[in-house]
């Protein structure tokens, strides 16, 4: 685990401009007994052979939010998945065999969730279900997937993962979730902007999360949490929480949701004109949002988490030119075919590099039906990472085998100019923690 | 108290401020609901869905002049209660005229209409939350904090719209026929008011009421489908508050709910806030059904 | 309605009992999965068809009380440790105890009123679900994976998790709740409420307190939605907010419309019914809403009396 770590780490400036074809398409998962990232897949035509005899396509059920409140999120999650399913089709498949996407709607429902997760596991006969996003429909799935005793990939930035109330076959392996998220950017923001912190969070959900775990990183980095504010997803007028804050506030740290965003950094504004503390906030409050919509100008100066910069040049790597242009985003993260249609960035990378770490598991437990599913969940316990690379072009990741949550590099870009300029990529040991979940306890 | 008021000036101030402007636009999008009630004696549950409606075409207007925020804004103040107002006529004569306005089929049917218009605009418009620029923006700065002048804007145009209503249900030949058939539709037949038209034009008013509160909103909040349920809940907190039916009451209730509601949101927590305000409605229908203005309903 | 009726209604209730336990053995896995949660939903339209359908009393706040049901039941199991029958207790003794306390309210109003009343009251259940987030944990809701345990009774011991499990006390559910709501209408009592439905004014004048008998059929309709909402939480294993917004309330209504108000079999066709057409159209268009919206609207319209209403108009008279 700490080897790994130190391995993880450091990859950033090579990767920059040297790319080999080993760190291209190798990138990859070690055993954790032997504890070495062992990059044995070098050539992707080489592998063809290895599963030869079965070329029926790896069906994998995508449960995706193609309407309700996630649809936007949906609609990119569509897009980069189909975008990754024809990267590894035209890589030569998982283990040979060619990939099929399954799409379904959930509705942003728990309850329709659990019935997808039935109808891909006994009617459309998948071999995983993948590819959730909302926290709420991941609670209302992953009971269903435990019994049916079918892998679940989720992509979902939750900590209800690594918290211990899932099971067994549910895995976050390519987004790190929520606390880690924020002990990693706290950390920076408490040394950088100030130690007095308002929290602004919605009144829901991940919302909580925001809330206990900004009251950790405070103690562990020595600042204070002067306000913590609620407000409801459903709210549209923000002016009056704004009065909450305590003048003498360092940062203001938000973090919304909902279509009442715009309004909210916008009476944001005028409730502090230029007399405002510093502000911090993450980029899901602006996830398919254009930072030139009309209102936003105030945003200029602040900062913001970002999981991926949303604009090329805030990490420009070969393999994330390679990851963008697959999807079709352009250098400003919106659509190539439509300037107006921004993408949620920092979220749906990890639809791609979870496709790849499908990929991985499969491969590497040599996986061809359902009877392996035993071998295919070790094999995914057994990851202690995945290198940076084509296949995962967000950046190196710790993956945790007991709780089955992964962790991974943050940034925070500075918005000036009417975009956002990456100013600090924080290690992912700054948003490592102790966790004693153990989910290879329980029973396959 | 007086210690207390000096302390928290800024807040009781900004509450009052806050709550007054949350009472103009609630009175707008509930004098619709109120309006179709009185004349009618149907709940429209897809009201909601007309104040989206506004905002969304207000968003069309504003891309389609090119994001002039004028321009945009004064072809939608036009073009949304036009388009919504005829779509309501069309579900009045295609729906509720051939269930002959029962109550309970009406609420049913009005709540497949808000599905399909929801549907219908996630299809075409997208799921995205689209924002509208103010047609005139400026800031106000008070002693202790700033805030909208457009929002101010909103709340003088939302008065001017509850004036107008309430000079066409007392001066025109329209509002007569409206308030006969509010008082007895049957007897205001024989008397030779064309009922089945007054229904359809009082249903269009109300969609096209909802419509406009719908463009005068969508520059304070973003256009997206799913936001017509939170003003439906809250038309029909005000217009239950306020008596079915009564113009009055609703101006009146709107206040009531909007003050308490900054009240309560700056001082408490805002989910409580919403709690109260539901149990609230549910007393006052329980205790005086009549609403506080309004006449006996059934 | 003749004298043959409650013969003819006994076997036909049963014929469809018998047929949905036989159904087991022979629908395919996913079929029969589906079955088991139909059967439960079905057994929340049951009990709000008892309040729409015989007493013509609507409501558009059942959610409250199936939620309320899944909460106790769901908190009982996730925070105490109980297993699943005591918390399946408590949950009904707790959904009895506010159904009859949401009802001596709500049935100070009537009509439209009644109908806002009931709105409102789920709308204020689905908050305090969001605000007492330590308990409910909000949004997300929590799952009850780990915490339940396997029902043990005498020496064998069953897995809430195996499937034939759930389809069988699904249908025990679905059996206990067609059976109540069919002894109901065949009863005196059953009789009264459907003279209230036809006109209140004279059912008073007759003498019946009809207070009471609509406290009785709100508290019986509660309490049957309560025991779905229990029973989904033990067999689904989920609890979670989506169960108590207004759609949830929605959804009885829309499927004892379709299936036909006020026949005991309506709201069993109407749910599995809808629940395969949204699970169908799902497959080729992501616009089921369109199709849940134009199914609602055309029914008020064309048939208002649902399936099994014009079964019975056409061929059934005697069709409870």
């Amino acid at each position: 685990m700490t080897e790994n770590e130190k391995k993880a780490t450091p990859v950033q400036e090579e990767q920059k401009t040297e790319l080999s074809r080993r760190s291209l398409f190798g990138a990859t998962a070690a055993v954790a007994g032997a504890g070495v990232l062992a990059s044995q897949l070098t050539d992707p035509i080489a592998r063809t052979a290895y599963a030869a005899g079965s070329d029926a396509p790896i069906r994998i059920g995508f449960q995706v939010h193609r309407t309700g409140i996630g649809a936007t999120y949906g609609k990119w999650y569509e897009r980069t998945t189909n975008a990754a399913a024809k990267y590894i089709n035209d890589l030569g498949g998982m283990g040979g065999r060619p990939v099929e996407i399954v799409a379904e709607d959930d509705g942003t429902d728990p309850k329709r969730g659990a019935d997808v997760v039935e109808k891909f596991a006994t009617q459309h006969k998948v071999d995983f279900v993948y590819g959730t996003l909302f926290s709420h429909v991941v609670m209302g799935s992953s009971p269903r997937a435990g019994e049916l005793k079918i892998p679940y990939f989720v992509v979902s930035e939750g900590h209800h993962v690594a918290s211990g109330k899932l099971n067994r076959y549910v895995f976050q392996p390519c987004i790190t979730e929520v606390p880690s998220q924020i002990y990693a950017v706290s950390k920076w923001m408490f040394s950088n902007l100030g130690k007095k912190v308002a929290v602004i969070y919605p009144d829901y959900a991940f919302g909580y999360d925001h809330r206990d775990y900004s009251m950790e990183a405070a103690k562990k980095n020595g600042g204070t949490i002067a306000a913590q504010i609620p407000i409801p997803p459903t709210e549209t007028s923000f002016t009056r929480y704004f009065t909450k804050i305590p003048r003498d506030t360092d940062v203001i740290y938000h973090v919304m949701v909902g279509p009442g965003v715009l309004t909210f950094v916008r009476e944001m504004g005028e409730h502090f004109g230029s007399r405002r503390p510093e502000i911090f906030g993450f980029i899901d409050s602006l996830e398919g949002v254009d930072i030139n919509s009309p209102g936003l100008d105030f945003l200029d100066g602040t900062y913001f988490w970002e999981a991926m910069p949303r604009y090329a040049d805030g990490y420009p790597t070969a393999a994330e030119k390679v990851y963008r242009d697959a999807v079709g985003v352009n250098a400003s993260g919106a659509s190539k075919s439509d300037s107006k249609d921004v993408s949620t960035y920092s979220h749906m990378f990890g639809c791609w590099e979870t496709m790849f770490a499908i990929r991985e598991a499969v491969e590497q437990s040599g996986y061809r039906n359902k009877r392996d599913y035993p071998a295919l969940i070790e094999t995914m316990e057994g990851f202690t990472g995945f290198n940076e690379g084509i296949a995962h072009p967000q950046g190196p990741k710790v993956f945790n085998g007991k709780n089955h949550q992964c962790y991974g590099n943050q940034f925070i870009s500075k918005v000036a100019g009417g975009k956002l300029n990456v100013v600090h990529r924080t290690s992912i040991e700054d948003g490592m923690y102790d966790s004693d979940v153990d989910y290879t306890k329980m029973s396959l | 108290m007086s210690a207390w008021i000096d302390n928290n000036f800024p807040l009781v101030f900004l509450a009052l401020l806050d709550g007054s402007v949350t009472a103009f636009v609630l009175a707008l999008i509930a004098l619709g609901l109120s309006l179709v009630f009185g004349v009618m004696r149907v709940v429209n549950v897809a009201h909601g869905e007309f104040f989206m409606l506004g905002a969304v075409l207000a968003w069309a207007c504003f891309h389609f002049t090119g994001n002039m925020p004028l321009l945009g804004f004064l072809l939608a103040l036009i073009v949304a209660p036009v388009f919504v107002g005829g779509l309501a006529m069309l579900s009045d004569r295609l729906i509720l005229h051939r269930i002959q306005y029962n109550p309970e089929s009406t609420i049913v049917a009005t709540i497949g209409l808000l599905y399909i218009i929801q549907q219908l605009v996630l299809t075409f418009f997208g799921p995205e939350a689209r924002p509208v620029e103010a047609p005139i923006y400026f800031r106000v700065q008070f002693p202790w904090f700033g805030y909208s002048g457009y929002k101010l804007i909103v709340a003088g145009l939302s008065g001017v719209l509850l004036l107008g209503t309430w000079f066409l249900m007392v001066r025109s030949k329209l509002g007569l026929y409206m308030r006969a058939t509010q008082q007895d539709a049957e007897t205001a037949r024989t008397f030779g008011v064309p009922t089945k038209s007054v229904y359809s034009k009082v249903f269009a008013i109300g969609a096209g009421l909802a419509a406009l509160a719908g463009v005068l909103v969508v520059p304070i909040r973003q256009a997206d489908y799913l936001m017509g349920l939170e003003p439906l809940l809250l038309s029909f907190i005000v217009v239950i508050i306020g008596g079915l039916g009564s113009l009055r009451g609703t101006l009146v209730a709107a206040f009531i709910v909007g003050i308490s509601d900054g009240f309560i949101s700056v001082f408490y927590e805002p989910t409580l806030a919403k709690m109260l305000a539901t149990v609230l409605v549910a007393a006052v229908l329980v205790l005086k059904p009549t609403g506080l203005f309004g006449e006996e309903i059934r | 309605m003749n004298r043959r009726a409650p013969r003819k209604t006994a076997m036909l209730m049963a014929g469809v009992l018998v047929f949905l336990f036989l159904l087991q053995f022979i629908l395919p896995a996913y079929h029969h999965s589906t079955f088991s949660k139909i059967m439960v939903l079905a057994s929340y339209a049951v009990g709000f068809n008892i309040l729409l359908g015989y007493t013509g009393l609507m409501s558009l706040g059942h959610a409250m009380f199936f939620s309320t049901g899944m909460y106790v039941t769901g908190i009982c199991v996730y925070h105490f440790g109980l297993t699943g029958i005591p918390a399946l207790g408590i949950g009904l003794i707790i959904t009895v105890f506010v159904s009859m306390l949401i009802g001596a309210v709500a049935l100070r109003t009537s009509g439209v009123s009644f109908l806002i009343v009931t709105l409102m009251f789920g709308q204020t259940a689905f908050l305090s679900v969001l605000y007492f987030d330590q308990f409910t944990l909000g949004q997300d809701g929590f799952t009850l994976t780990k915490e339940l345990q396997p029902l043990v009774l005498g020496s064998t011991s069953f897995s809430y998790t195996d499937p034939n499990f759930k389809y069988n006390a699904a249908w025990l559910l679905f059996a206990v709740c067609l059976i109540l709501s069919n002894l109901l209408i065949l009863s005196p009592i059953g009789r009264v409420l459907i003279a209230i439905r036809e006109n209140e004014e004279r059912t008073q004048m007759l003498g019946y307190n009809t207070y009471l008998y609509k406290l009785f059929a709100l508290t019986l309709s509660g309490t049957l939605s309560g025991l779905a909402g229990s029973v989904h939480a033990l067999l689904f294993s989920y609890v979670g907010a989506t169960f108590a917004e207004i759609h949830h309330s929605i959804a009885p209504l829309l499927w004892t419309l379709l299936g036909g108000v006020g026949t005991t079999l309506g709201p069993l066709v109407g749910t599995g019914i809808m629940h395969y057409l949204i699970d169908f159209t799902s497959g080729w268009t992501s616009a089921y809403l369109l199709i849940v919206g134009a199914i609602l609207v055309l029914l008020v319209i064309g048939a208002p009396q649902g399936l099994m209403g014009m079964i019975r108009q056409k061929w059934m008279q005697w069709l409870p």
